[in-house]
């Protein structure tokens, strides 16, 4: 999961149901949330991450830019499951991520993303979800030059006449290999820890601490 | 979530981490140095001919049984994200409720000590020690006063916490309620239907033969006894953790059950772990811990000797008391949802190079803890595998037995509201009936005595109890 994320307005959910919604007894069982970025910027997106509260499946849409600057919305995921029984509790507030790879469509010159919770169980008072991130594409470093005299040594002689001696690529694949074992074998750190409860000899105590 | 490949590398990553370091990585290590020396190991074939010779010796299969332990006990892979107090518990409410639960435990040993006066740990003078050295092997015959000490709580009590929990998000009004859980525990945890528990437990179906049913004395032993203890012992001459797992679920030979225990739980006796065990005995010499007091009188009051069914009041004391003592079992708090108490020696709080856990385990004992152990004395008489027998099984089950946890091999889940859920469907006009008629049926699931049973007097109730509110 990249660390960087870019700046987001997450607007109030906004509840879908049929009827009036003030005098209708029932909850809602979907919910949208729009998440903009700021006027005039786009993202290219390489991942969504959130936290879930109680929603039992996700619908993501996203509003990208085309050409001639129009702006279209496009479904990106569709009813992805965060909970595997929307009346239990498995699911219900992990963590979870929406990758590039995952996605519809290229998730580039994105404007806006909207996110649409269902919850089919009436079991729950609310559901919503947290922590909304953006992650966006990192851009790759230009390849750095690599000094002359460095290419100098890659370049491999052939030698013409062993004279009964092994190939030296041999010899030296073999040698690296032990070398290598011996290195692992030797900064090998432990783990494991010595057993010890009290310190310095001392385990005294009148006393449980609790925050 | 992550795709499949990555999930996999951060499994082994995990694993491997865990591994490196311990008894089984010192030896693997010393095993391929020395192997070197062996005529068959090449050096242009250096890896796979030393890989070939820990296969050949039984150290790859020692390795795959540590591999299988560990899988046992890794939490599921969750998402970078995720913080820790997540990983060891995903619900906010339940993390809660653990800390609110622990906090009382806490005020009440607490308010104990400062009662009597007694500190909750200290240094033992030269004299105790010898005496305690001395009568290291019949601690049962020592009748201490125990009056003043009051155990932490007994299982009732956490019974009432489990009862009481709720999730503050879930619908809780009348019309939702008359739908809802017919059990003690009013979580709505996934709980495996029929199907399901066909499917998960399908050696107990009536094709397949069970040591128990199928091995009583009517029955010829050819039709299954005799092969299923061929097998049991091929599987023990193979040394193999899984497939001892495997062939545990159609029931384990008396005779091999001890082995076969300890084969799927990778515990050994090596004199790696006897000088473990011994370095843990020296711990309680050295230093009288309050829960040493708890613990006596537990095992005084639940699982003393009786001449007739329980013979191993000694071997109880010295397991606990080492197990309070055993640093090791602080790992499984990464996955259990209870969190080890802290103190700090000598009054220095705050001071956090001062700061220890009380007990070294992390784990106060409660009334009943002692039944824990009792069932394993009946298959070990040698104290050190004992012990180590006893914690590995504490450290990947009986723990959940006393933490509040959403795991599904947690309290809440299974095996309560499985039972329940049983007792619904093959009950359900019948209880339907009588809820409609008189109110509330609480059928009583009194789920810690299932644990009395292996130790205390054989007793024939099973604990189903209804109470008719009028």
């Amino acid at each position: 999961m990249s660390v960087n994320t870019v700046s987001c307005t997450v607007k109030p959910a906004i509840t879908l149901q049929l009827g009036d919604a003030k005098t209708d007894t029932s909850r809602p069982g979907v919910y949208v949330i729009d998440v903009t970025l700021p006027i005039g910027q786009t993202v290219n997106i390489q991942e969504i991450s959130f936290k879930n509260y109680y929603t039992a499946c996700l619908t993501l849409r996203l509003l990208i830019r085309g050409e001639e600057g129009a702006a279209k919305w496009a479904t990106c995921l569709r009813n992805r499951c965060l909970m595997p029984s929307p009346h239990t509790e498995e699911g219900s507030q992990d963590y979870y991520s929406v990758y590039r790879q995952q996605m519809l469509i290229e998730p580039d010159n994105v404007l806006a993303v909207r996110l649409i919770l269902r919850q089919p169980s009436s079991s729950w008072l609310n559901f919503s979800v947290e922590e909304i991130k953006i992650h966006p594409c990192i851009t790759e470093d230009p390849e750095r030059d690599i000094p002359d005299w460095l290419s100098d040594l890659t370049h491999v002689d052939q030698l013409s006449d062993l004279q009964g001696l092994p190939d030296p690529q041999t010899v030296s694949s073999s040698i690296q290999q032990m070398w290598a074992l011996t290195e692992v074998m030797q900064t090998n750190q432990t783990t494991a820890s010595v057993g010890r409860f009290d310190v310095d000899g001392c385990y005294d105590i009148n006393l449980l601490s609790f925050t | 979530m992550m795709d499949e490949g990555t999930e996999l590398s951060l499994t082994i990553a995990q694993i491997v981490q865990r591994l490196k370091g311990t008894n089984l990585h010192s030896q693997i290590e010393r095993q391929a140095k020395e192997c070197l020396h062996r005529p068959e190991i090449k050096l242009e074939s250096l890896k796979d001919d030393v890989r070939h010779f820990l296969k050949a010796s039984g150290w790859e299969k020692k390795l795959q049984n540590a591999v299988y332990r560990e899988l046992h006990v890794q939490p599921p892979p969750c998402h970078p994200a995720t913080p820790p107090e997540h990983t060891k518990e995903p619900l906010a409410y339940m993390r809660k409720a653990q800390a609110s639960w622990e906090k009382r435990i806490l005020k009440s040993l607490n308010s104990m000590c400062t009662e009597l006066g007694v500190p909750l740990a200290r240094k033992r003078p030269a004299i105790e020690q010898k005496e305690l050295t001395n009568k290291w092997n019949e601690m049962g015959t020592d009748e201490p006063d125990l009056s003043r000490f009051r155990p932490v709580y007994a299982p009732k009590d956490f019974l009432e916490v489990l009862i009481s929990l709720r999730n503050p998000n879930h619908d809780s009004s009348e019309e939702a309620s008359s739908k809802s859980y017919w059990g003690l525990v009013q979580v709505p945890l996934q709980v495996r239907d029929i199907p399901q528990m066909r499917e998960a437990y399908s050696e107990l179906c009536l094709t397949s033969g069970q040591l128990g049913i199928d091995d009583l004395t009517h029955v010829p032993p050819d039709l299954f006894e005799s092969e299923h203890i061929r097998i049991g012992k091929k599987v023990l001459s193979e040394q193999d953790s899984a497939a001892a797992q495997q062939y545990s679920r159609q029931g384990c030979p008396t005779g091999l059950r001890a082995d076969l225990w300890s084969l799927i739980l990778n515990s050994t006796n090596s004199p790696e772990d006897v000088l473990h065990y011994n370095q843990l005995k020296a711990g309680v010499i050295h230093h009288d811990l309050l829960v040493d007091k708890l613990i006596y009188k537990d095992v005084k009051l639940t699982a003393s000797n009786d001449d007739y069914y329980f013979v191993f009041e000694d071997y109880l004391y010295q397991v606990l008391l080492c197990f309070s003592r055993d640093t090791a079992v602080l790992d499984h708090f990464s996955y259990n949802s209870a969190t080890p108490p802290k103190s700090y020696i000598q009054g220095r709080v705050g001071e956090e190079e001062f700061a220890v856990v009380y007990p070294p385990n992390g784990v106060i004992p409660f009334h009943g803890f002692s039944m824990y152990v009792a069932p394993l004395c009946f298959l070990y008489n040698e104290p050190s595998k004992l012990y180590a027998v006893f914690r590995e099984m504490y450290v990947r089950y009986f723990f959940r037995l006393h933490s509040i946890s959403s795991s599904a091999s947690g309290l809440s889940s299974d095996p309560c509201n499985t039972m329940m859920r049983l007792l619904v469907i093959m009950l359900k006009h019948e209880v339907t009936g009588l809820r409609s008629r008189a109110g509330v049926v609480t059928p009583g699931l009194r789920v810690a005595r299932t644990v009395r049973r292996t130790a205390g007097f054989p007793k024939t109730d099973i604990g189903g109890e209804e109470r008719l509110r009028n």
